[in-house]
Parts: C-alpha cells; sequence; structure tokens
C-alpha cells in the first residue's frame, strides 16, 4: 500500500515548517514524529485528556482529533513555543514551578496550553473560571490544586507586570 | 491551600523549606523525555492483535495477507513466543498459572493479545493487524469471582485445578472470645468495585539488542521492583545482557507501571529482529490488555462491640478478583495485614484472604497495594457501629484511635507502628473545617430539600516499602530483603552529584536526594545534580512502591553524604595534624575548632581527595565518593508459624473531612468542602507531599464516585475509554485544604515516613462516608464503590418506592 503524501506549510513555534504527510497522519504525530517536537503529549487519542493540547491560530485545540493536513496554512504553537524569545521560562511555565503545578510532567504541556489560552482571553480569572478553563485536561497526578494555585499566581504577576 | 514555608519548620537549612523542585523546569518546557520519545535511527514499530473473546480456544492464525503488506518486518504469535521465552513469575505459590505476553491455544480474557505485528510505522503495523485472521472456539467464561468459586464452574486455568490461587485463615488474638463477650455485633458487606490508577501516559517500551556487545538496551515508562532481572530470566538471557535505562521520564504511574509482559515481547522482537523496536499502548490496549487493572474486592466485614462504643474485635473475609493471570497482585491481600486494624486499638482481629482468577484483564500494583480498599471497608465499619449505636462518629473513633502515648504500638497481626498523634490531627482538622459550623450547613442544606451529608475518615498510611507479605502468603518465598541504596560523588571541579538505580515517575526524587544531601554537607541543593543510572552499573533498588522512597532512598543519601563529609573531615584533620573531633565542618569548609581562620576550604579538600595523595590520609580510598545500601528499617524477618510478621516501618496518619451535596432532582453529588489532616513526620519539600495528597485525594473520589472498569455480561470490558472510565476532572475536584502536623519516626534519618500514597487511603472510605450520611435521612446506603451518579439515582429512585 503505497499512500498520496501531500505537502502542507504550517508556522509553528514562529517558524514556517514544511511537511509531506500522508491524509490519515494526526497533528500530534506530525508534530511530533515529523518536527520531533516531543514536548506535545499523547495521552488517549480520543479527545479526552487533553494532553495533546496545543493552539491552532491562539485557540487550543487537541492535535491528536486533527490531521496534519487540515493544519496547513495556519499557526500552531506547542510548549516548546511557550517561553519567553530569550529563552527563558514565562510568567505561567515560572508560575506552574513556584507552586509545583505538576509531578510526573506528562499533562504539563496540554495544561499550559489550556491556561496560556485562558490567560490571553482573560487575563483576570476567577478560581471557578480556571477551573472550567482545564476541566478539559484530565492531571492524575496532582488533584489540580497546585495547578489552580499557578495560574492564579501567573495572572496576578501578569496584572502586577501591567500596571 | 496549605502553606509552604520560605523557611525549614523543623529548623533545618533546606528540609522542609519551600524550594522549587529539581525536575519542573524541563517538564514546563516540554524538555522531559519519555519513553515514547526515545526516537532510535531504524525504529520499528509494534501492533497487537487482542481476543475479542473472554474465553475460547484458539484454533487457527492466518497471517499470510499481513506478512504480504509492505513494511511489515515480522509477525510474531505465542507459538514461537511462548516456546522462546519463559513464563512470568507468579508471586503466589500456583506455577501452573503460567503467563506470556501472547496467549499461546488458549485466550483467558477479552483484550488479551494473540499476535503482535513489527512494522515500518505504527500505522502499517495497526494496518497488518487488521488483516490478520484468528479463528477461535469460544469457551465457556466467568467473571464473577463468588461464582468463579462454585463447584462447576469455567476454569481459568484448567491446571491449577481450581480458581482459587490464595486463600487463608489468619486467626490473631482472642476473636472468638472477644465477640462472646462483645455486647453487640454487626455484619455488612462493602464492595470495592474495580478501578486502577490509569496514569495519562500509557506503557510504553523501546528495546534495541546490539549483537556486538550483546547488551538489551530497554527505555520503559517503569515503576517496578525487579524488573531487570525478571526481563532477563523471562528472555533466558543472563542478567547483565538486560540495561534498563532509568532515566526515562514516566507519565504517572501510582504502582500500575509493571510493563513486564510488553517488556518481555518487545525485547524478544528487538533480539529476534536485530532492529530497535517500540510499543505504546494505545488508550483501549492500556485499558483492557495492559493488565494494569487494580483490586476487584468484596468484604464481608462483622464487628463486636460494646454499647459504650469499645471495638473489641473483627471478622474481615476479603474476595479479590485478580483476574485471568497474576505476578504480584494476590499480594494486595497481604500488605492490609500490617494494618489490618487500621488505626484503632482492636485486639482481635480474623482476616480470611481470598484470591480468585476470572476471565477478566489481569490486576496489577495500585497505590496502596490493597490498603485503600482496606481503609474504606474499616471506615465503613466505624460509621455503621456509630449509627447502630446512635453515637457520633466523631466521638467514636476517639474513643477506639490509638492513643499517642501508646506508641510504638504493635497490632495483633505483628506490625508494630512508630509514632503518632491521632487525637490531636483529628482535633486540628475539625478546627480548620470548623466542624460545628459544617454541621449547621449540613443541617440548612437538608431543610433546604438538599440531600447533604458530612464523611470522615481517619486513616494509616503504611510507608517504607517493605514486602514482608511475601513470605506471609508464599511460604515458599523468603525474601527478606528490600534495600535502597545511593551513591554520592563529589567531582574535582566540586560538583556533587547524587545517583540513584530506579526510574522516577514524578515523585520527585531528583529534589529529595539534592536536598538531603545539601543538607547534610551544607551546599546548596540547586549545584547538586542527581542522575538515573542504568541498570547495569545501578546499585540495588527497590524502586519507588509501597510510599518507600522519602525513607529509604533519602535514607541512604544521607549516608552517603555523611561519609562524604566524614572523609573532608579527616583531610583537613590529617593536613591540620589533629584529631578529627577538633575541627569543625561549616557549608562544605573544615575550620580548626576555635581558630575559624584556620580553614581549609571545600575545593581545597576536594582537589587532595582527586589530586594530591601526598596530602590524603593513610587508608583513604582516593577520589571521593561514597556508596550507601541499606535494608528497610525493622525489615530482614519471616512470619511466625501463626501468621504474624511485621511488615512496614513507618506509619503515617490522614483523616479526611468531607461535606458532600446531593441535587435531589437529577442525584448529581458535588464536594463542597474538602479537609485533609495528615501527619508523615518531616516532609523533606512540603509542596511534593502536599501535591502527592492532593493527588491521591482527587484519585480517591475518582475510586469513590466515578471510577469502574465494567464488564458486561460476555466478559466484555465496557469503560475502555476515558468517555466511559470517569477520571474527575478540575470540576469534580474540589479545592481542598491540608493540615499539616508532624510527629516524627523514630526509625528514619530525620524523622520523614513515606507519602506517596496519601490522600488515596483515606479519600475513598471519607466520601463514602459523606454520600451515606446524606442518604442517611432517606434510610438507605449504598456500600458498593463507586457510587456513582446512576447508583445514587437509583437508589433514591427505590427509597421513593419504597416510601422511605
Amino acid at each position: 500500500m503505497s499512500e498520496v503524501l501531500y505537502s502542507i506549510a504550517v508556522e509553528v513555534n514562529g517558524a514556517q515548517r514544511a511537511g509531506h504527510v500522508t491524509a490519515r497522519t494526526s497533528l500530534v504525530d506530525w508534530l511530533r514524529e515529523h518536527l520531533h517536537l516531543t514536548g506535545t503529549h499523547i495521552g488517549c487519542e480520543h479527545g479526552i485528556c487533553g494532553a495533546c493540547s496545543v493552539m491552532l491560530d491562539g485557540e487550543p485545540v487537541r492535535s491528536c482529533l486533527m490531521y496534519a493536513v487540515q493544519a496547513d496554512g495556519h499557526r500552531i504553537t506547542t510548549v516548546e513555543g511557550l517561553a519567553q524569545p530569550d529563552g527563558s521560562l514565562s510568567i505561567l511555565q515560572d508560575s506552574f514551578c513556584e507552586t509545583h503545578g505538576l509531578q510526573c510532567g506528562y499533562c504539563t504541556p496540554g495544561m499550559l496550553i489550556a491556561a496560556q489560552a485562558l490567560l490571553d482571553a482573560n487575563p483576570r480569572p476567577t478560581e471557578a473560571e480556571i477551573r472550567d478553563a482545564i476541566g478539559g485536561n484530565l492531571c492524575r497526578c496532582t488533584g489540580y490544586q497546585q495547578i489552580v494555585d499557578a495560574i492564579a499566581l501567573a495572572a496576578r504577576r501578569i496584572a502586577e507586570g501591567a500596571t | 491551600m496549605s502553606t509552604s514555608h520560605a523557611k525549614s519548620p523543623y529548623g533545618y537549612r533546606y528540609i522542609g523549606a519551600h524550594r522549587r523542585t529539581k525536575e519542573d523546569p524541563r517538564f514546563v518546557t516540554g524538555r522531559g523525555r519519555y519513553a515514547a520519545d526515545i526516537a532510535l535511527p531504524g525504529l520499528k514499530h509494534v501492533a497487537l492483535v487482542a481476543s475479542p473473546h473472554a474465553s475460547a480456544r484458539i484454533l487457527s492464525i492466518r497471517t499470510d495477507a499481513a506478512r504480504a503488506l509492505p513494511g511489515v518486518r515480522y509477525l510474531l504469535t505465542g507459538e514461537e513466543f511462548c516456546a522462546a521465552t519463559d513464563s512470568l513469575p507468579i508471586g503466589v505459590d500456583a506455577p501452573k498459572v503460567t503467563r506470556w505476553a501472547l496467549a499461546r491455544d488458549q485466550v483467558r480474557y477479552a483484550g488479551e493479545w494473540i499476535a503482535a505485528v513489527v512494522a515500518d510505522s505504527r500505522a502499517l503495523a495497526e494496518d497488518a493487524a487488521e488483516l490478520i485472521e484468528v479463528e477461535y472456539a469460544p469457551l465457556p467464561h466467568v467473571t464473577d469471582p463468588e461464582q468463579a468459586m462454585e463447584d462447576g464452574s469455567p476454569l481459568v486455568h484448567l491446571a491449577h485445578g481450581s480458581n482459587v490461587i490464595l486463600h487463608r485463615n489468619f486467626v490473631w488474638g482472642p476473636v472468638e472470645e472477644e465477640f462472646a463477650k462483645a455486647e453487640h455485633q454487626i455484619s455488612f458487606r462493602a464492595i470495592w468495585n474495580r478501578n486502577a490508577t490509569v496514569p495519562i501516559e500509557t506503557f510504553a517500551v523501546v528495546a534495541q539488542w546490539n549483537p556486538g556487545t550483546e547488551i538489551l538496551d530497554i527505555w520503559a515508562s517503569i515503576q517496578m521492583p525487579k524488573y531487570p532481572d525478571q526481563t532477563a530470566r523471562a528472555l533466558r538471557l543472563p542478567g547483565n545482557a538486560v540495561r534498563v535505562h532509568y532515566d526515562v521520564d514516566v507519565g504517572g504511574s501510582y504502582g500500575v507501571k509493571r510493563g513486564l509482559k510488553h517488556t518481555v515481547l518487545v525485547g524478544y522482537l528487538a533480539k529476534r529482529l536485530g532492529l530497535p523496536v517500540r510499543l505504546i499502548e494505545d488508550r483501549l490496549e492500556n485499558m483492557r490488555g495492559g493488565d494494569m487493572h487494580g483490586p476487584e474486592r468484596t468484604f464481608d466485614m462483622t464487628a463486636a462491640f460494646d454499647g459504650d462504643g469499645t471495638i473489641r474485635a473483627l471478622k474481615i473475609k476479603a474476595v479479590d478478583n485478580v483476574g485471568a493471570y497474576a505476578g504480584r497482585a494476590p499480594f494486595q491481600l497481604g500488605k492490609p495485614v500490617g494494618a489490618i486494624c487500621g488505626s484503632y486499638r482492636i485486639g482481635a482481629i480474623a482476616y480470611e484472604p481470598v484470591s480468585v482468577l476470572t476471565n477478566k484483564t489481569p490486576q496489577e500494583a495500585v497505590r496502596g497495594f490493597g490498603q485503600s480498599p482496606t481503609n474504606f471497608a474499616l471506615e465503613r465499619t466505624m460509621d455503621r457501629v456509630a449509627q447502630f449505636l446512635n453515637m457520633d462518629r466523631i466521638a467514636l473513633r476517639q474513643k477506639n484511635l490509638i492513643r499517642k502515648d501508646e506508641f510504638p504500638y504493635t497490632i495483633p497481626s505483628g506490625s508494630t507502628y512508630d509514632s503518632g498523634d491521632y487525637h490531636t490531627v483529628l482535633d486540628k482538622a475539625l478546627a480548620a473545617i470548623d466542624y460545628p459550623a459544617l454541621v449547621r450547613r449540613r443541617d440548612e442544606a437538608r431543610r433546604a430539600g438538599l440531600l447533604a451529608g458530612i464523611g470522615i475518615s481517619t486513616c494509616l498510611e503504611p510507608s517504607g516499602g517493605n514486602s514482608a507479605f511475601e513470605p506471609l502468603l508464599n511460604p515458599k518465598n523468603e525474601t527478606t530483603t528490600w534495600m535502597d541504596s545511593c551513591l554520592v560523588r563529589v567531582d574535582l571541579s566540586g560538583a556533587i552529584t547524587g545517583i540513584m538505580g530506579t526510574s522516577s515517575s514524578g515523585q520527585g526524587h531528583e529534589t529529595l536526594v539534592s536536598t538531603i544531601v545539601g543538607e547534610i554537607l551544607e551546599r546548596d541543593p540547586a549545584q547538586i545534580r542527581v542522575i538515573h543510572a542504568d541498570s547495569l552499573n545501578a546499585l540495588p533498588s527497590n524502586s519507588p512502591v509501597g510510599s518507600r522512597m522519602a525513607i529509604m532512598l533519602g535514607g541512604a543519601a544521607a549516608g552517603a553524604a555523611r561519609q562524604i563529609k566524614d572523609t573532608l573531615i579527616a583531610i583537613a584533620a590529617h593536613n591540620f595534624e589533629c584529631a578529627k573531633e577538633d575541627v569543625d565542618y561549616r557549608d562544605g569548609n573544615v575550620s580548626l575548632k576555635g581558630v575559624p581562620e584556620k580553614v581549609m576550604r571545600w575545593d581545597q579538600l576536594v582537589e587532595i581527595a582527586h589530586r594530591k595523595f601526598h596530602q590524603l590520609p593513610p587508608n583513604l580510598e582516593p577520589g571521593l565518593q561514597a556508596k550507601f545500601v541499606w535494608e528497610v528499617p525493622t525489615g530482614g524477618g519471616l512470619p511466625t508459624p501463626d501468621g504474624r510478621i511485621h511488615i512496614y516501618p513507618c506509619y503515617a496518619f490522614e483523616t479526611h473531612i468531607v461535606y458532600v451535596e446531593i441535587d435531589p432532582e437529577t442525584a448529581a453529588p458535588a464536594i463542597k468542602q474538602y479537609v485533609c489532616g495528615h501527619d508523615c513526620g518531616v516532609m523533606i519539600n512540603p509542596d511534593i507531599v502536599h501535591g502527592m495528597t492532593y493527588g491521591g485525594i482527587a484519585h480517591g473520589i475518582g475510586a469513590a464516585l466515578y471510577e469502574e472498569f465494567t464488564y458486561d455480561d460476555n466478559g466484555q470490558l465496557t469503560s475502555g475509554t476515558f468517555m466511559d472510565y470517569l477520571i474527575p476532572s478540575a470540576l469534580e475536584v474540589p479545592p481542598i485544604s491540608i493540615v499539616d502536623h508532624c510527629t516524627p519516626s523514630p526509625l528514619t534519618t530525620f524523622g520523614q515516613k513515606g507519602s506517596g500514597e496519601a490522600g488515596y487511603l483515606g479519600a475513598p472510605a471519607a466520601v463514602a462516608n459523606a454520600v451515606n450520611d446524606a442518604l442517611a435521612p432517606l434510610g438507605v446506603e449504598v456500600n458498593a464503590l463507586p457510587i456513582s451518579h446512576l447508583a445514587i439515582w437509583e437508589t433514591l429512585s427505590k427509597a421513593t418506592r419504597d416510601g422511605k
């Protein structure tokens, strides 16, 4: 069985990336296997756990539920693209370290994507809004408490920086 | 939330202070390195063919079409594999219950693997797997353990002659006498249905055979004692031909990541093909054929007690459905022997554990190793006794809790609890939640028409991970050694490296080791590197099981660091020409006592150790490294002839107070308040301990309300996705408040106890008690977990129909 390859052009973490993929190649497999961006993790491959979350044109999506060809012409941000331009941790990433908002780290990239999308849209979320925003991302280690704390801390720090 | 102090509350320099972990930065930047991230040149991929039948004879396997597919490299069935490898070990004495990764002749559960395809990509391997045709002759199956014990039941393993693989009767103390003397007794059944820890990362393993060195390299998401040894044995290789790379990050485990069968399969394929081979379970494979389900246990509880609330004795029968094969899982009936009376002064206990084979997915170790189900049954018993006596549940517990002045306290089954102050921890938790106000809140909610309940549990977390239950449940097994170790090196530049001999799955061991080594050597932990050796150059470890690493790895790191410190002191004393007692050690520098300006600095001492043999004291080993290997404290004993055994060294305590409201219209439960009082001794890193406790509580909420591996009448798993197997999200898990207390353990280096299973050991009991308190005004109760939304609905509907 020889499969047809499709050419795609996707902006990934600010860089233009070209790919040749089969129609059935999922976005997460392209990111992980072709671009070696292994920060995005696979948890369930049916769209529930949120571990594979990336941003598509600034909105969080499940990269296990998208085909790579569907990303053609779009802008993708993965966890590798969240750091500041000089490579230092973003306020959100640093806040996760401050509150220990993770343990095994496996759900963390998806959590960061969901949280960053929340803060981009709503810089001063309530606790209920934070829980709602990460409600589609499963974590088995933390019981979510220190993740919620991290996102709230990041929001406070962003607000302090803005004033 | 619980607060972490910038400074150590214990007076230490680093231990107990809020300090960032060493591990977090790599994970928040996407730079973790998990097994699925290992990209070897020429890597090949495995797909599996699984049985659709719960029990069937395999008549034929047609593989021609699959083999013909371009990109397919190999096709393996049980016929070749079982002949070329040995059966996986079984812990209990049931040698005829053999087990391989691929079934041969007969399948024993739906999802059991039958064939493996190796191809250039996973997609191609899956394409080929779909082309394999298997002809089956279905056989009768049994999924209910009580039916499986009946005469005439289908036998899961005909050669074993029975479905029972473990059945013991322990009587510790004067049980019948106490029952005769007791004023009252109650009996009831508590059921813990099948769930597991279900990490978000499935099991993954990569193997590569090098014919030049004759070494099989393995990268796996593993958390398992004796993993390299058992892999080598099954592959008929010497132990030194298997090299497990423990520096792989593991995406959660909580007990279950024991993919021995996966590893033997992939290891065999890698060696057979001379190619690197990878298997990553998909979610269904993980939940159905990954063999990582937890206990499924029915408790028949009988309690004997007096009118004043004194519990005199318990009879506990625990029937556990272990599934179609067994490794160490039946031992999960054994660990609770070490805390069989929980946190209570109960002087006589009869315990009848039974482990039963059925046509379900095999069971694996799950967080707490059987203790959480046992705690649930004990805590339901306490609530039912209180209800029977119309006594306050807290007062009943306070009456029966072991008192602070009674430690060390030896329980009837032979284990000795090291230390505790259960009454104080309970009091602190009651104060933190403002218990009188909570009762008012509940009563007001009830008056407003809601079903509202408060749940309490007071539970133990045995810690220290000794496997003394092995010789207890299998007299042919004389394992009494359960050691761990650490190597600490100071290199020529003066930098410190700690080396541990196992993998981590989120517990923060690098932080643990660096904090302790830094504490003893008085050097900044942030500058101390901690690495994971591979199994060929590692010191012995029994892996992070049984809440043991703060005690065992932490103790080993301390022991090694102290040797380094002693060496530095010896070097300085030699060069000062004084006795070791006449110097002061501070911040890694050593000065002559009383003459602080006469000092040898860290860099000078390190240089002498590495380069200036002429300045090294005689009989001192050059270089600067120290290893420390030790047996688990209080370990090493065999059971007495009457079945008493000391199991874990340390016993942490947790009390949970939970407030639940149930919408009477929809029957949906919601947890509105949650406080956990916790005493695990000295916390090396409070943020890590709190994190694991929060996570354990969330996991326990799942076990109590949401999670179950359900099966239909045909023996098919009906919850193989996250649409059916419900893991609590941030919307189901409420804000949780942890109240710390510290009763140091007298047995450990800094007074620490283990906490890896914290939260999970008391949460299911407390949540179940809360739901039952909410249902109590209707005169109904539910004693089977999970108490799902549907179960509550059906209970409410029945109560309404019955006019309650």
